[in-house]
């Protein structure tokens, strides 16, 4: 139906990845912040991750865009 | 004990999440055109979607909260609801019956009983689930509420409206569609967001061994940590192991279950009565765009869900590590009180100072309403008047008997997250919420439809019609929602409430289904007046039985105590336990007694033995359901093996 939810759930996953990334970047010497998560920079090294996942969705997408019709595809061209 | 503050980064995040969801469902809108792309999304969607929709929708309030809830009450042994309550119904679901739900061309679990059974078996079930939907959705919403109420300070009413509101835009737009497309992305979310906090708490209690051993002095003296009466012991391995405490009877685990009630109770009736029957779920699966991925989504919903006690049952049981562990100054959240009643305390911890010991600990008891540690408020007394206002408060937080435990979750959130993580995991927790709900609210909206408006109260309308009434009933859903999140404020440990309910509803209808699919000679009296006499049952077994502890009331009993089970658990399992064999010998019987109203060309497609046999040998292995249910159910023997 119309709508490939790769896209969507890859930039949502992209976008707070990049956010995360940034703000550890930026936090990262402020070592007040990060005790509590026992000293690790949780923010950059999570988003980091989140960043990965978001672009392998993105990715999954645009390759589906690719090939429309295709069986496994969620936009196989069924949409009344 | 102080709410905490959200930083602009964390509202941000929420606020991503927010328009990415209500985003997806006016995406969507613009396909909705007809009742069954707006109630059934068109039987358009790809397995992989529907798998992970048909767990996430299954994530409610039962999973983060309820389940690190059990994890903390009762150790490791909780994962049997995964590995011996889920797993094997959900390989059944997708071997032996989605042939006929799917096959059947049937829109709802409700209208396949119609056309296997007769109208009254139709209407009592969709009744009955319509119900029992509202009521999960509201004890769902009610843990939100309080969550948001506890972690943001956030007004509770005001919470409750805001997230229902956000839920009903985007099923009001996109239909069933939008509500799986999300539990997809919330899905990722409640896994990626829960993730760092389970990761930082194991490193917190020095990871597995050093947990386990931890909860090995635990259960020998849980009285210790306030966890259970004074003179409670079990083996060392009572929190730590899945089966050894089971086989040594309901007093030898936390759980105070015994073997059969586990295994027969929850492994069968309940399990497969939820799994196999309950539209939520079953839904999910309908709405796959063939057969071959409509019997794949119960499969791929399994591998998550054989996961899933790593992300939800450990938390638990961190908690309980780390409340036994003096030096990290943590203890599983006591049950909230106001402010007022913390002033109070206060007043009488310094008014106590001049009294003996047991009236200075009467006055401070009294005072805070709740059971207090005696050794706690006697040092607290002592201390009295070296101490100031919100220290006193802190002795007092630290002094209560009682344990809230739907607020670990939280509290663990609240211990390891910068600002930041705070927000994708609070947005995690929202997601899983979210998710539940709108499956109800989904299921809810296409039953009341097609089984209830349709049916009885205005049939051989035009397709628009019901379009609009689907719509409007997503509304009223969502209001009767709210409603039941009030009542459901009333009580402590929503999971042995959703027990119970399913308990009730659930526990006789798989006897139904299994007399429906594989014997033909079922007849739809038979059904009926079996499934009647199942619901009875339970509701009279419930009004003669009694968990230790409780008061007869609404916990059970309210006619007369004839049995008294060790808790409420062992209770609900063997209520279930009843009404499934009340449910199948009436069915049986009255089957028998009369006679049959449809032919077994009628029955083609209805049920097993007039049905041909799906052939899909010609498939890969990895896309045919029995394989695949295999492997997964080897899975599942070996990490009960490991866990054991």
């Amino acid at each position: 139906m119309g709508l490939d939810i790769r896209w969507p759930i890859g930039l949502m996953f992209s976008l707070i990845g990049s956010l995360l990334v940034i703000y550890g970047l930026v936090t990262g010497s402020n070592a007040e912040i990060y005790q509590r998560s026992l000293g690790l920079n949780v923010n950059l090294y999570w988003g980091l991750l989140l960043l990965v996942f978001g672009g392998w969705m993105l990715t999954m997408a645009w390759r589906g865009s690719q090939k429309p019709g295709g069986p496994e595809t969620p936009d196989d061209g069924k949409s009344k | 004990m102080q709410s905490v503050q959200l930083g602009f980064l964390d509202y941000t995040i929420l606020a991503i999440y927010v328009a990415f969801v209500v985003g997806i469902g006016f995406a969507l809108r613009r396909y909705m055109k007809s009742s069954s792309d707006f109630l059934t999304s068109g039987r358009s969607i790809p397995a992989w979607v529907t798998g992970l929709a048909f767990i996430s929708a299954n994530l409610g309030a039962l999973e983060l909260v309820g389940m690190a809830a059990s994890g903390a009450k009762y150790g490791i042994a909780t994962s049997h609801f995964y590995w011996v309550g889920a797993i094997p119904a959900m390989v059944f679901l997708a071997i032996f019956m989605m042939p006929f739900y799917y096959g059947s061309k049937a829109r709802s679990v409700p209208e396949y009983l119609k056309m296997r059974f007769d109208e009254r078996v139709r209407a009592l079930n969709s009744i009955a689930f319509a119900v029992m939907t509202v009521f999960a959705s509201g004890i769902s919403m009610n843990a939100l509420a309080k969550l948001l109420n506890q972690l943001l300070g956030w007004n509770y009413h005001l919470a409750l409206w805001i997230c229902s509101a956000v839920v009903l835009v985007y099923v009001l737009k996109g239909g069933l569609t939008s509500a799986i497309y999300t539990e997809v992305l919330q899905f990722f979310m409640i896994v990626l967001g829960f993730a760092p906090v389970v990761y930082l708490g194991l490193k917190d209690v020095g990871w597995w061994g050093s947990m386990n051993s931890t909860l090995q002095g635990v259960a020998q003296n849980p009285a210790a940590l306030d966890l259970k009466e004074v003179g409670t012991h079990y083996g060392a391995d009572a929190w730590t192991s899945a089966w050894k405490p089971l086989l040594g009877g309901p007093s030898a685990n936390p759980m105070g279950v015994d073997l059969f009630a586990m295994v027969f109770g929850l492994g069968f009736v309940l399990s497969f009565g939820y799994w196999c029957t309950n539209f939520l779920v079953v839904q999910r699966a309908m709405a796959a765009k063939n057969m071959g991925a409509a019997r794949r989504t119960p499969l791929i919903a399994a591998v998550p869900k054989m996961l899933f006690p790593a992300l939800v049952i450990v938390p638990g049981m961190i908690a309980v590590a780390l409340t036994a562990m003096p030096n990290k100054s943590y203890r599983i959240p006591p049950p909230i009180l106001a402010a007022e009643v913390y002033s109070k305390g206060v007043a009488s911890v310094k008014a106590a100072a001049t009294m003996e010991p047991t009236e200075a600990f009467k006055t401070v008891s009294e005072a805070m309403g709740k059971k207090m540690n005696a050794d706690k408020v006697a040092a607290l007394v002592k201390d009295s008047g070296k101490l100031d206002d919100p220290s006193i408060k802190q002795g007092l937080y630290n002094a209560i008997a009682e344990y809230d435990y739907d607020g670990v979750i939280l509290s663990l959130v609240k211990r390891y997250c910068p600002p930041g993580l705070l927000g994708l995991a609070l947005t995690a927790l929202l997601a899983s919420f979210m998710s539940g709900m709108a499956g109800n609210v989904t299921a809810f909206n296409t039953v009341f439809t097609y089984d209830l408006y349709q049916a009885y109260l205005a049939p051989s309308k035009s397709d628009q019609h019901y379009f609009r009434v689907g719509q409007a009933i997503t509304v009223v859903g969502i209001l009767l929602s709210i409603a039941c999140a009030y009542f459901a404020s009333m009580y402590n440990n929503a999971m042995d409430i959703i027990q119970l309910v399913f308990g009730f509803v659930n526990a006789p209808l798989f006897a139904t289904f299994l007399l429906g699919m594989f014997w033909a000679r079922c007849t739809g009296t038979g059904a009926f007046l079996g499934l009647f006499g199942g619901i009875t049952g339970s509701a009279v077994f419930h009004s003669l039985t009694l968990a230790a502890g409780n008061t007869p009331g609404v916990k059970g009993g309210y006619l007369h105590v004839m049995k008294t089970f060790p808790s409420e658990m062992a209770q609900n399992f063997w209520l279930a336990s009843f009404a499934f064999i009340i449910c199948l010998t009436l069915t049986l019987v009255i089957s028998l007694a009369t006679k049959r109203t449809k032919t077994n060309e009628e029955l083609k497609g209805l049920v097993y033995s007039l049905t041909p046999k799906l052939k899909d040998e010609a498939a890969a292995w990895y896309l045919r359901p029995a394989p695949l249910g295999l492997v997964l159910l080897v899975g599942c023997v070996i990490l009960n093996f490991i866990f054991r």
